[in-house]
């Protein structure tokens, strides 16, 4: 039974009507084509498809739709201020912390959400808030470079 | 997956690609135009100029099938590599610039796209910078050569004299100067870059590198951070419907009957059988699996018999082909030095099956027009994609458009596409595009493993503590890194073919991951035996100068004979070399061991590394990096249970790769070696890690785990 689901994505009002049983992920994906977000797992165990809602870190493949209804949602795709990067965003391309990318996005989001909420974390913090972030490259030490770099860029 | 395929990949990973794998590219006479970069357009007219790929460059391929001028001063350099993470999409960029002497930036490579690429071969086994980069330096000389050769022809002079710089052609002795701007908007460079590479133009000399060598970053860096890169999975036509597949309850089950007028009310989905195949492509990919669902409930299988994990050493070993020794050696010889030999020791390594877990699973969109099929999939050679698609559906290669975004991640797992072909078939049946993606438990499940092994090494000593014979038999996962690179006299090597009970394929450093970890213990148990020190052991026993440079790097920076002394019973160091595709590397750990709770922690690896002359140190830091962490799980916790044909461990939660928390203390050291040419490094750099972590432990606890993964549960029944 199809619901109608209005929700806020990177500063647009969004209505999608559709099986609110589906995951966020998979309304992000296929109906608005917002393909940052990515898929890894389907059970929150990599964090490939974070996205924010409402200043929270969620993990959108875990996420049912229907439970965004009312949301605002900020997705890689409306991280940068127009042409300007966003320090996680420039922090990453700086340090080089990505080999293949795929989880680039989930793992900027996270930082992003960490570092709105604490500008000024230790590694132990990152370490917790981003450790359901998977990457296979395994490149972790150049992404924990780029949220310390982050951190910095935005303490400035 | 089919048998044939299974069999196919067995035989792939058992002769590795190592002459860089070419084959015939047949294009159909057509105009394709693609959007590349920042908005630039290329325009890569198909004629007789691309004639034959040629992976090396050879004399048969034209510089138009290589490179083309832009009126804009760019290039457009072709490649049919792939890009999944180990950056031979700047390191490429790189070889064409440093030849055609423009900067990075004005180098668009165009790559994995059969209908713009020459065939460069599969991109596998550390084969990019050996063979396709030099293949890209030699057809980007080639072009350089014909620039400079229009200048001189405009001048009336010998091009011998002339200096590229920067673009721009030089006449030294009148100071006039001419750029390759200039030159592409004369109109002749296309007619001119008809003709063939030239198999002995001068490249430059590592000495005046000044693009190889540096560390360009992603060339696409930038649509990675902002989500604006589409990976395969990321694809979407107009009109497109996503598949889902019905997969067979466990390994070798054949599908008996099935209802399809169950979902005969969802008219919304599109119902495909063909023979064993049964998909369904919807407007959602929630509702195609709902229908698969359904679809599922009313499906009976015949099964069949299927070894678990629990036996499968022994099964390994009871299958193992007798005969079947195929390295060099001398058996003979072997078991008479071992009779004659003070001590002799043997042990019996084993190693499970892990699976490479890309971020991205296997996924690709198809679409048909007519009787053509383009698919976007990721695997790692865009014109076997298109060949088997063409076999698959029984239509000329040349109706086949195969294209590799960059994609998310492969590790030697992605030499298959099985996703094209179910997308393919679902799109054929739908008349509309279909985007076939695997979630991640049929990655677990239908994707190829990495070979699982049981390595036998016997050796005898004799009462100086030095090696006199070593026998070494290594059953399954192939002979990457088998022979021993130890200077022993009487030898034998072999690499022994079973049954395998799982698909298995490639992976990073293939075999030699398992190898090296046999052997590398080993040593570590006969040093022990020979009361010698595992450092002075090897060294001992080491001509290979390129083998004892990392080892002394890495004994120095990690201070090893100090942290030798300091070894207690909760703290172990360890170390380990190793050498492959034609790279050498070497490694010390230290652990932390709570025998109480069973804990292995890793805290600290230190790796000194060489590969030749280094083309992108950023990267190739990355590479080694990535490897290092990449080794823990194999070494600690990676391990496939299966049982009557399930995988019982096909997720997340379930099979423990490394994460953040598993991060030690990393220390890397280049060499940067530039007497001998480059070779890839995005592979032996795992080599070392699970031997070193084995030894430290053996070091702390005197307990030797001869199983990978080394699970902390044995030292605390040990």
């Amino acid at each position: 039974m199809d619901a109608t689901v209005i929700f806020t994505v990177n500063g647009q009002k969004t209505t999608v009507i559709t099986d609110p049983r589906r995951s966020l992920l998979d309304v992000l994906r296929e109906d608005l084509h917002l393909t940052g977000a990515k898929y890894g797992c389907g059970e929150g165990r990599c964090g490939a498809c974070s996205v924010i809602m409402d200043g929270r870190r969620v993990l959108s493949c875990i996420t049912p739709v229907g439970e965004a209804n009312g949301k605002t949602i900020r997705t890689i795709e409306g991280l940068a201020d127009g042409d300007s990067l966003h320090p996680v965003q420039e922090a990453f391309l700086e340090v080089g912390a990505m080999q293949c990318g795929y989880c680039a996005s989930g793992m900027i989001l996270t930082a992003t959400a960490l570092l709105e909420r604490n500008p000024n974390p230790t590694d132990e913090e990152i370490v917790k808030e981003m450790n359901v972030n998977l990457c296979r490259c395994n490149g972790y030490t150049k992404i924990l470079q780029a949220v310390r770099r982050a951190a910095e860029k935005i303490r400035r | 997956m089919t048998e044939e395929t299974l069999v196919k990949i067995t035989e792939s990973q058992r002769c590795e690609p190592s002459g860089g794998l070419t084959g015939d590219m047949k294009l159909s006479r057509r105009c394709f135009v693609q959007i590349v970069g920042a908005g630039l357009l290329v325009t890569v007219m198909e004629g007789p100029s691309l004639g034959r790929g040629g992976g090396r460059g050879r004399a048969s391929m034209t510089v138009a099938a290589r490179v083309r001028l832009n009126t804009d001063g760019t290039f457009a350099v072709m490649t049919g590599k792939v890009e999944e993470g180990q950056g031979s999409r700047a390191q490429l960029t790189q070889a064409a610039a440093e030849e055609l002497q423009v900067p990075a930036d004005r180098v668009h490579l165009i790559m994995a796209d059969t209908a713009l690429v020459p065939d460069d071969g599969i991109t596998a086994g550390s084969r990019t910078t050996p063979s396709t980069v030099p293949a890209v330096r030699q057809g980007a000389a080639t072009a350089r050569e014909l620039l400079k050769g229009l200048a001189a022809k405009r001048w009336k002079l010998d091009g011998s004299t002339l200096k590229v710089q920067n673009g721009v052609i030089t006449n030294a002795a009148t100071k006039e100067t001419i750029s390759y701007t200039d030159l592409a908007k004369a109109g002749e460079v296309e007619e001119l870059f008809q003709q063939g590479i030239s198999s002995d133009v001068a490249v430059m000399n590592v000495s005046e590198w000044d693009v190889l060598g540096t560390s360009v970053p992603r060339p696409n860096g930038r649509d990675l951070v902002t989500g604006a890169h589409r990976y395969p999975s990321d694809i979407i036509r107009p009109n497109m419907l996503f598949g889902k597949i019905l997969r067979p309850p466990s390994y070798g089950a054949t599908l008996e009957s099935i209802d399809l007028s169950s979902v005969a009310d969802m008219k919304d989905v599109v119902v495909v059988r063909d023979g064993q195949f049964v998909g369904c492509a919807a407007a959602t990919s929630f509702r195609a699996a709902q229908a698969v669902e359904a679809l599922a409930k009313t499906a009976s299988w015949k099964t069949v018999p299927h070894p678990s994990s629990k036996e499968l050493f022994s099964h390994l070993k009871e299958h193992a082909r007798t005969g079947d020794r195929s390295r060099p050696g001398n058996k003979v010889s072997v078991e008479k030095g071992l009779s004659e030999a003070d001590k002799v020791l043997s042990a019996t390594y084993e190693a499970a099956y892990i699976q490479h877990v890309p971020m991205e699973p296997r996924a690709a969109v198809a679409e048909w027009s007519g009787d053509k099929l383009t698919v976007w999939a990721g695997a790692d050679w865009p014109q076997r994609v298109q060949r088997d698609l063409a076999g698959a559906f029984n239509i000329p290669a040349e109706r086949v458009r195969a294209i590799v975004p960059d994609m998310g991640g492969g590790f030697g797992g992605k030499h298959s596409a099985e996703a094209a072909e179910e997308a393919a078939r679902l799109a054929k049946a739908a008349g509309r595009p279909v985007s076939a993606r695997w979630t991640r438990a049929e990655e677990f499940t239908w994707a190829y493993f990495r070979p699982a092994a049981v390595i036998e090494c016997k050796a005898g000593l004799d009462a100086n503590g030095r090696i006199t014979a070593w026998d070494f038999a290594t059953i399954n996962p192939g002979g990457a890194a088998a022979d021993t690179p130890y200077a022993i006299a009487d030898k034998s090597i072999a690499s022994v073919g079973t049954d395998s009970p799982l698909a298995q394929g490639p992976y990073r450093c293939l075999g030699a991951t398992v190898n090296n970890f046999a052997r590398e213990s080993f040593m570590d148990e006969l040093a022990a035996a020979a009361g010698a020190d595992p450092l002075a052991f090897r060294l001992a026993h080491l001509d290979n100068p390129r083998i004892r440079r990392v080892l002394e790097t890495v004994a120095k920076h990690f201070d090893w004979p100090a942290r030798r002394k300091k070894v207690t019973a909760e703290l172990g160091v360890g170390l380990a070399c190793g050498t492959e595709k034609n790279s050498v590397v070497a490694a010390c750990v230290e652990v932390e061991i709570d025998r109480e709770q069973g804990g292995i922690k890793v805290r600290e690896v230190c790796e000194a590394f060489e590969c030749g002359p280094i083309q992108n140190p950023a990267n190739l830091t990355s590479q080694v990096q990535g490897c290092i962490i990449m080794g823990l799980g194999g070494a600690l916790s990676e391990e496939i249970q299966f049982e009557n044909g399930k995988i019982l461990n096909a997720g997340f939660s379930e099979y423990r790769v490394p994460r953040f928390s598993n991060v030690p203390k990393i220390d890397v050291h280049l060499i940067d070696n530039r007497d001998i040419p480059s070779a890839g490094g995005g592979e032996t750099p795992i080599i070392a890690v699970a031997p070193a972590i084995g030894n430290a432990i053996f070091a702390a606890t005197g307990v030797r785990i001869r199983s990978m993964p080394m699970r902390g549960l044995l030292l605390k029944q040990a």
